[in-house]
C-alpha cells in the first residue's frame, strides 16, 4: 500500500514517454491487468481493517483510473498522430490531370449540320438522304435543268465515266445514261417527293443534308462540299412564309436578331428565286475584308418550287405549292467559328479538328 | 457583263451615286459583282504634243524630246519610245503625276540630260494593250487637257453578274430598260436613223433549219476604208468592257453587241460566193475558226455556209477564210436570229465560250435583227464610208418569231406572293415592265411578253417580276401555320449521332474526307472491286470513288504523322461506293453508308500517369464491341477471324450481324504500313451503318434473391483454339444457373507447353428461387472441364 504513489507515479511516467501503442499497451497489461501491479495491490486489501479497507480500495481505484486515463488519453493522441501521419503522407498534388480526360471532337461540317437538323427537327422537318453518284435525270432534267441549259455551266459536274460502271443499266433508258456526282443536294427533293407521291402524298417536309460535288478546287472552292436543302410543299405555301421561314432560321442559327435580305436570283427549280445575304457577323454591316466591304454576306439559296419540278414528280401545282431552300454548310461554319480557310475542313489535321 | 457607267447614264441616269444604282440593281436581282473606279487613278497627266525631238548625246535609244503642253513653256522630256517623233499628240506624265499603282514621276537625270516627266503609252496608264510604244492620240487631241477629262475617265466600270435568265440584259440597252422601271425614268435610246441604201446589192439567204434560225437580216456595204481608225470614245467604251480594239467593222460588231445585244457578223463579201445557207453542218465538215482552230462538225450544229464551204459556227464564231481583213473593202453583214436550242451547248462542245454563243444561248430578242444592222451601219459608214446596200430580211412564218402572251390571275398573287397587291400596282410594275395588257377577264389579266424577255413563259414568272420589282424586302414575312402531330419516334433504331458521341467518348476525332480517292490507294485496299472512275477528275489522285473509308483515314494520318502528330484516333461516316446492281442501287453501285475508324500510336494520351503502351488489336476491337453493346443485342454479333488483302493475316477478324458479314476489323498489313512509311503499326475497322444502329428494346429479367458463387477454372489448350469457341462450349453444357462467364487470364509462356495457352474462366451461379447447392454447382463444372477436355483437348492446369 505504501508503494501505490510510487507505482502510480512509475505508470504515469511510462505512459507519458512512450509513443508506441504496442508499449502503451504493456503498460497497461503491466499495471491495470489481471496481473498487474496496481491491480495486485487490490489483493492487499485483504491486510488492512475493515475500516481501512475503503479508503484504501478507493485509492488504488482512484489511483488506477488515473493510469487508465492516461492510457486512453496517450492512446488516443498517438492514434490520432498516427492517422495524421498517414494523411500527411497521402496528400497529393490534385492540380495534376485526371486520367484519360482525353474526348475526340465531331468535325465542324457535322457540329454545323446537327445544329441545322435540330433546328428544322424541332417543327417536324425529317431528315431525307440520298445517293451521291445521282442519275442525270435526279441532279438536272427533274430540275428543270434540261441538256444544254446555261444553268449547269454554273455547276461544273463530276461525270461518271459509265465504261467503269459494270452494273449500271446503260442503255436501258436514254435519260438516266449520264452519271454524275450530284452537284447539289436538290436531287433528294425529286426523290423525296416520288417517294411521296407513291405514297400518301403532300404535305412535304424535309430537309436533306449532305455532300456535293463541283469539279473546281482554289482557294475559295473544294471540289466536294456540304449543304443543306429543305423542302416544304402544302397547300397554301406563299413566298412570305419562305421568307419567314428562312430569316427565323439565319436568327436561330447564329443565335442574333441579325438584319437578312432577299435578293431576287434565278434557279431553274424554283420561281421565284432568291439569294438570302445576312448582314455581315464580322464588322457588323459597316463593310470589311470577309463581306468584300459590302456589308451583306450571301449565305443561301431559295425559291418556290418551278411547276416543272412538281410535274416531274407528278404533283398538282393547282393544289399544292411549296418552297426550297439550299445553304453551303462550310460557309456556315466558317461564319459561325470565324474559320478562315476553306481547305482546312478536308486536311483532317488533328489541331484543326480538336478545335470544335 | 462589264459596263461603262457614263455610257449606261446616256440612257438612263438615275439620282443616284454609282453605289446607289448598284445597289439599286443588285436588289432587283442583276447582282453588281464589282465597281471599278476609273478616276483618281491617274492624275498629273496632260495631252501634249512633241515640238522638236532631237538625238541623246549618249544614248543611242533615247531622244531629247520639247513638248507643248504645260503652260506656255515647252518642257523637256528624255524618252525612249521607237515612235517618239515631231507632230505626233502622246499622253504626258508631267513632274508630280501618278500613274496606276501610284508610280509617282519625278524630275530625273538620264545620261546627264534633265527630263521632266515621261510621254507614255498605252500599258503604262493601264488603258490599253499596246505596248508598242507612245500612244499616238488622234490629231485634233486639244493640248494641255487633263487626259482623265480627255478620255472620260471619271467613269466607273459595273460589273453586273447575270443570272442565266435575264438575257435582256446583257447590254446597256438591256441594264437601261431596267434601271428606267425601278426608278419610273423613261430611256434615252440613241437615235438609229436608217442609211438610206446607195447601191442594189444584196446576197441570196436561205433559211434550211427555221427550227434553229427562223430570221436572218443581211447587207452588203461595199467601198469601206479600213484604214480609219475606230473613234477613241468606242475604243474606249470596248475597253471598258473589256473588249480590245481592232478595226472598225469588228469593233463596231462589237460595240452593237453591247449595247443592243444583238451579236453580229461580218464576212468579207468577197471571199463568199453563191449565197448564204443557213443549215445544219454534215457530220465531219471542217473549219478553220477566227482563233486559229480547226473544228470538225457535229450533225447538231447550226452553220453558215456558202455555196462552197462553211463560213461560221452559227452564233457561235466566224471562220478565218471568211473573216475582215486589212485588205477587205466590201462586207456582208449579218444580224440574225438563232434559237437558244439550236446555240445551248455547242459552243461548249467545241471548247468555245463567245460573247455572241453567251447571249444567243440564252436568248436574244427576235424583234432587233433590223434595228442592230442599222445602227452598225451607221457606225461604220460614219468612221470608214462606203456604199451601202439595202437591208433584206429573210424569215420563217415560225413559232419561235411570234408573239408570247401569259395569264396572271389574280388569285395566284394572294396565294403566291402571300399578300393582295391592287390591280393598279399589278398593271403598272408590267406594264413598265414592258408587258402589254391584251385582256382582262374576272380572274385576271392575259399579258403580252417583250419579245426580249426570254424568261417570263409562266404565271410565276410574272409573280417574281411583281416581287422583283415591288421589292422582296417589302413583301410580307411570316410564320408558318402548321399542323402539329406529335412525332414517331422509334426506340429501335439509335441515331448515328448518339453512335457518333460513343467514339467521341473513346476519344476519336471526327474526319471527313473526299469520296474520291486515289485509284492506287483505291486497288491496295479493295482489289476486288473496280471502283467508278471520274470523267474528269480534280486531280489524277482524286480519280476514283471509293470503296472503303479506309484510304481517306489512312492518308489523313499521313497528313499528321507529317505534322509530328504520334497518336492518331479518327472515325468517319460516310458513303462507301461498292460496284453492285442489287436493290436500291443508283448507277450499278450499292452506295452504303457506312463508319470507319483508325487507331495510331500509344493507347494513352501522353501524361504523367499514363503508359506508353501502342494500341493493339484488341483496343480497337474493344472500341467496335462497345457500339455492339450500345444497341442492346451484342449477342446478334459475331467476330471471327478472317482475311483482308490490305490487313495483317493474322489480325484481322470480319464483324457478322445477324450471321451475315456487315464489318472488318485488324491491323494494317506491316508491308503496306511499310510502304507508306508509317513507322507503327496502325489498325482499322469499317461496319456497315445499319448494323449498329438497330437496337433492342431492353426485356426485364427478374432479379434473384439468393447467393451467387463463383468459381475459377484455368485450362490449358492449343494457341490455334478460339477462346470464343471455349466460351460457347462452356455456356452450352454449364446449366442454366450459369449467370455470367469471363474469360478473366490468357497467358502464354513459362510452365505450359509452347504451343499451348491457358486460359482462365470465372463462372458465376445463381438460381432465381433458391440456393444453389454445392453438390449442383461441381457437376456443372464437372460438365464444362469434361466438355472442354472432350472438345478441345483442354486440361486443368
Amino acid at each position: 500500500m505504501e508503494n501505490l504513489q510510487a507505482l502510480t507515479g512509475e505508470a504515469l511516467n511510462l505512459v507519458t514517454q512512450t509513443d508506441d501503442l504496442s508499449v502503451l499497451d504493456q503498460i497497461r497489461v503491466d499495471y491495470l491487468g489481471k496481473k498487474g501491479q496496481l491491480t495486485a495491490l487490490l489483493k492487499t486489501l485483504g491486510k488492512l481493517s475493515n475500516e481501512e479497507r475503503p479508503a484504501a480500495g478507493a485509492k488504488i481505484n482512484e489511483a488506477k483510473q488515473q493510469v487508465q486515463q492516461a492510457i486512453q488519453e496517450k492512446k488516443e493522441a498517438l492514434e490520432q498522430a498516427a492517422i495524421n501521419l498517414k494523411l500527411a503522407s497521402e496528400t497529393i498534388d490534385v492540380t495534376l490531370s485526371g486520367r484519360s480526360a482525353s474526348r475526340g471532337r465531331l468535325h465542324p461540317v457535322t457540329k454545323t449540320l446537327q445544329r441545322i437538323e435540330e433546328i428544322f427537327t424541332a417543327v417536324g422537318y425529317t431528315v431525307e438522304q440520298g445517293p451521291e453518284v445521282e442519275d442525270d435525270y435526279h441532279n438536272f432534267e427533274a430540275l428543270n435543268i434540261p441538256a444544254h441549259h446555261p444553268a449547269r455551266a454554273m455547276h461544273d459536274t463530276f461525270y461518271i465515266d459509265k465504261s467503269s460502271l459494270e452494273f449500271a443499266e446503260n442503255g436501258k433508258d436514254e435519260q438516266y445514261a449520264e452519271y454524275v456526282l450530284r452537284t447539289h443536294t436538290s436531287p433528294v427533293q425529286v426523290r423525296t417527293m416520288e417517294n411521296k407521291m407513291k405514297a400518301e402524298g403532300p404535305p412535304i417536309r424535309v430537309i436533306c443534308p449532305g455532300r456535293v460535288y463541283r469539279c473546281d478546287s482554289d482557294l475559295t472552292h473544294t471540289p466536294m462540299f456540304h449543304q443543306v436543302e429543305g423542302l416544304l410543299v402544302d397547300t397554301h405555301i406563299s413566298f412570305a412564309d419562305l421568307k419567314g421561314t428562312v430569316d427565323q432560321f439565319l436568327k436561330r442559327f447564329f443565335e442574333a436578331d441579325i438584319p437578312v435580305r432577299f435578293r431576287p436570283s434565278y434557279f431553274p427549280f424554283t420561281e421565284p428565286s432568291a439569294e438570302v445575304d445576312i448582314q455581315c457577323t464580322n464588322c457588323g454591316g459597316d463593310g470589311c475584308r470577309v463581306c468584300s466591304h459590302t456589308g451583306w454576306l450571301e449565305v443561301m439559296g431559295c425559291g418556290m418550287v418551278h411547276p416543272n419540278v412538281f410535274k416531274a414528280s407528278g404533283i398538282d401545282t393547282e393544289k399544292y405549292s411549296g418552297f426550297a431552300f439550299g445553304m453551303g454548310v462550310e460557309r456556315l461554319a466558317m461564319l459561325r467559328y470565324g474559320v478562315n480557310d476553306l481547305r482546312l475542313f478536308f486536311e483532317n489535321d488533328l489541331k484543326f479538328l480538336q478545335q470544335f | 457583263m462589264k459596263i461603262s457607267e457614263s455610257w449606261l447614264r446616256e440612257w438612263v441616269s438615275p439620282e443616284l451615286t454609282t453605289q446607289e444604282m448598284a445597289d439599286q440593281i443588285t436588289m432587283a436581282g442583276l447582282e453588281v459583282d464589282a465597281i471599278e473606279n476609273l478616276s483618281g487613278q491617274l492624275s498629273g497627266v496632260v495631252v501634249a504634243e512633241i515640238m522638236s525631238a532631237e538625238q541623246h548625246p549618249d544614248a543611242d535609244k533615247l531622244r531629247v524630246c520639247q513638248v507643248a503642253g504645260v503652260g506656255d513653256e515647252l518642257t523637256q522630256v528624255v524618252c525612249g519610245a521607237a515612235n517618239a517623233r515631231v507632230g505626233i499628240k502622246i499622253p504626258f506624265a508631267t513632274v508630280g503625276a501618278v500613274l496606276p499603282e501610284n508610280f509617282n514621276i519625278k524630275k530625273a537625270k538620264l545620261r546627264g540630260v534633265e527630263s521632266f516627266g515621261m510621254l507614255c503609252g498605252q500599258t503604262e496608264l493601264q488603258l490599253g494593250e499596246d505596248d508598242s510604244g507612245l500612244w499616238e492620240l488622234p490629231t485634233d487631241a486639244p493640248i494641255g487637257t487633263d487626259l482623265n477629262d480627255y478620255l472620260g475617265l471619271n467613269d466607273s466600270v459595273i460589273d453586273v453578274d447575270l443570272t442565266p435568265n435575264r438575257s435582256d440584259c446583257l447590254s446597256v440597252k438591256g441594264i437601261a430598260r431596267d434601271v428606267g422601271v425601278l426608278n419610273r425614268l423613261a430611256v434615252n435610246e440613241p437615235v438609229i436613223t436608217p442609211v438610206p441604201a446607195t447601191i442594189d446589192d444584196t446576197f441570196s439567204v436561205t433559211l434550211n433549219a427555221v427550227d434553229m434560225c427562223p430570221r436572218y437580216v443581211g447587207r452588203v456595204i461595199r467601198g469601206i476604208d479600213l484604214t480609219q481608225p475606230t473613234p477613241l470614245w468606242m475604243q474606249e467604251r470596248l475597253r471598258r468592257a473589256g473588249l480590245n480594239s481592232k478595226d472598225i467593222v469588228v469593233d463596231v460588231t462589237n460595240y452593237v453587241l453591247l449595247e443592243q445585244g444583238q451579236p453580229m457578223h461580218a464576212f468579207d463579201f468577197d471571199k463568199l460566193s453563191g449565197g448564204i445557207n443557213v443549215r445544219k453542218a454534215v457530220k465531219g465538215e471542217k473549219i478553220v475558226l477566227l482563233n486559229g482552230q480547226e473544228a470538225t462538225l457535229r450533225d447538231d450544229t447550226l452553220v453558215i455556209a456558202d455555196d462552197t464551204s462553211v463560213l461560221a459556227i452559227a452564233g457561235v464564231m466566224g471562220g478565218s477564210d471568211s473573216a475582215v481583213s486589212a485588205v477587205t473593202t466590201n462586207i456582208f453583214l449579218e444580224s440574225a436570229f438563232f434559237a437558244p436550242v439550236a446555240i445551248a451547248g455547242r459552243a461548249r462542245a467545241y471548247g468555245l465560250h463567245t460573247d455572241s454563243s453567251h447571249r444567243f444561248e440564252r436568248g436574244v430578242d427576235y424583234q432587233l435583227q433590223e434595228q442592230a444592222i442599222e445602227r452598225a451601219t451607221q457606225l461604220i459608214v460614219d468612221v470608214a464610208g462606203g456604199e451601202v446596200g439595202p437591208v433584206s430580211v429573210t424569215e420563217a412564218d415560225h413559232h419561235l418569231l411570234a408573239p408570247k402572251t401569259v395569264k396572271l390571275r389574280r388569285a395566284r398573287i394572294k396565294a403566291g406572293l402571300g399578300f393582295d397587291m391592287s390591280d393598279d400596282e399589278v398593271l403598272d410594275i408590267l406594264q413598265r415592265l414592258g408587258l402589254t395588257l391584251k385582256g382582262t377577264d374576272e380572274a385576271g389579266w392575259l399579258l403580252g411578253v417583250p419579245s426580249y424577255r426570254f424568261d417570263i413563259t409562266i404565271e410565276e414568272d410574272l409573280l417574281e417580276e411583281l416581287a422583283r420589282i415591288y421589292g422582296y424586302n417589302r413583301l410580307p414575312t411570316t410564320s408558318l401555320l402548321m399542323e402539329i402531330n406529335l412525332p414517331e419516334k422509334t426506340e429501335s433504331i439509335q441515331p448515328l449521332r448518339v453512335i457518333q458521341q460513343q467514339l467521341l467518348a473513346r476519344d476519336y476525332q471526327e474526319a471527313v474526307c473526299y469520296s474520291f480517292v486515289d485509284p492506287e490507294w483505291q486497288q491496295w485496299f479493295s482489289p476486288e472491286l473496280s471502283p467508278a472512275k471520274l470523267q474528269n477528275p480534280i486531280s489524277a489522285d482524286m480519280a476514283v470513288m471509293r470503296t472503303s473509308l479506309w484510304p481517306g483515314l489512312v492518308q489523313a494520318l499521313k497528313h499528321n504523322i507529317n505534322r509530328q502528330q504520334s497518336r492518331v484516333r479518327l472515325f468517319e461516316t460516310g458513303l462507301r461506293f461498292v460496284p453492285d446492281n442489287g436493290n436500291g442501287s443508283v448507277a450499278g453501285l450499292q452506295q452504303q453508308p457506312v463508319l470507319a475508324g483508325l487507331i495510331y500510336g500509344n493507347r494513352d494520351d501522353e501524361s504523367w500517369s499514363s503508359s506508353t503502351d501502342k494500341v493493339d488489336f484488341y483496343d480497337i476491337k474493344g472500341d467496335v464491341e462497345s457500339l455492339f453493346t450500345m444497341t442492346g443485342q451484342a449477342e446478334a454479333y459475331t467476330v471471327t477471324a478472317a482475311e483482308h488483302p490490305a490487313l495483317h493475316p493474322g489480325q484481322t477478324a470480319s464483324v457478322s450481324y445477324n450471321g451475315k458479314v456487315v464489318g472488318t476489323v485488324g491491323a494494317l498489313h506491316p508491308q503496306l504500313q511499310q510502304q507508306l512509311d508509317i513507322p507503327h503499326s496502325v489498325y482499322l475497322f469499317e461496319i456497315e451503318q445499319y448494323a449498329i444502329s438497330a437496337v433492342a428494346l431492353p426485356k426485364f429479367t427478374p432479379l434473384s434473391r439468393f447467393p451467387e458463387v463463383r468459381r475459377d477454372l484455368a485450362v490449358i489448350v492449343n494457341q490455334d483454339i478460339p477462346v470464343s469457341d471455349i466460351q460457347s462450349a462452356v455456356s452450352k453444357v454449364a446449366a442454366e444457373a450459369l449467370t455470367n462467364l469471363k474469360v478473366f487470364d490468357v497467358y502464354i509462356g513459362k510452365g505450359i507447353d509452347s504451343h499451348r495457352k491457358s486460359v482462365a474462366l470465372g463462372l458465376t451461379f445463381q438460381h432465381l428461387s433458391r440456393t444453389l447447392t454445392d453438390c449442383e454447382i461441381n457437376e456443372s463444372v464437372n460438365r464444362v472441364v469434361e466438355s472442354l477436355k472432350e472438345r478441345f483437348n483442354a486440361e486443368l492446369r
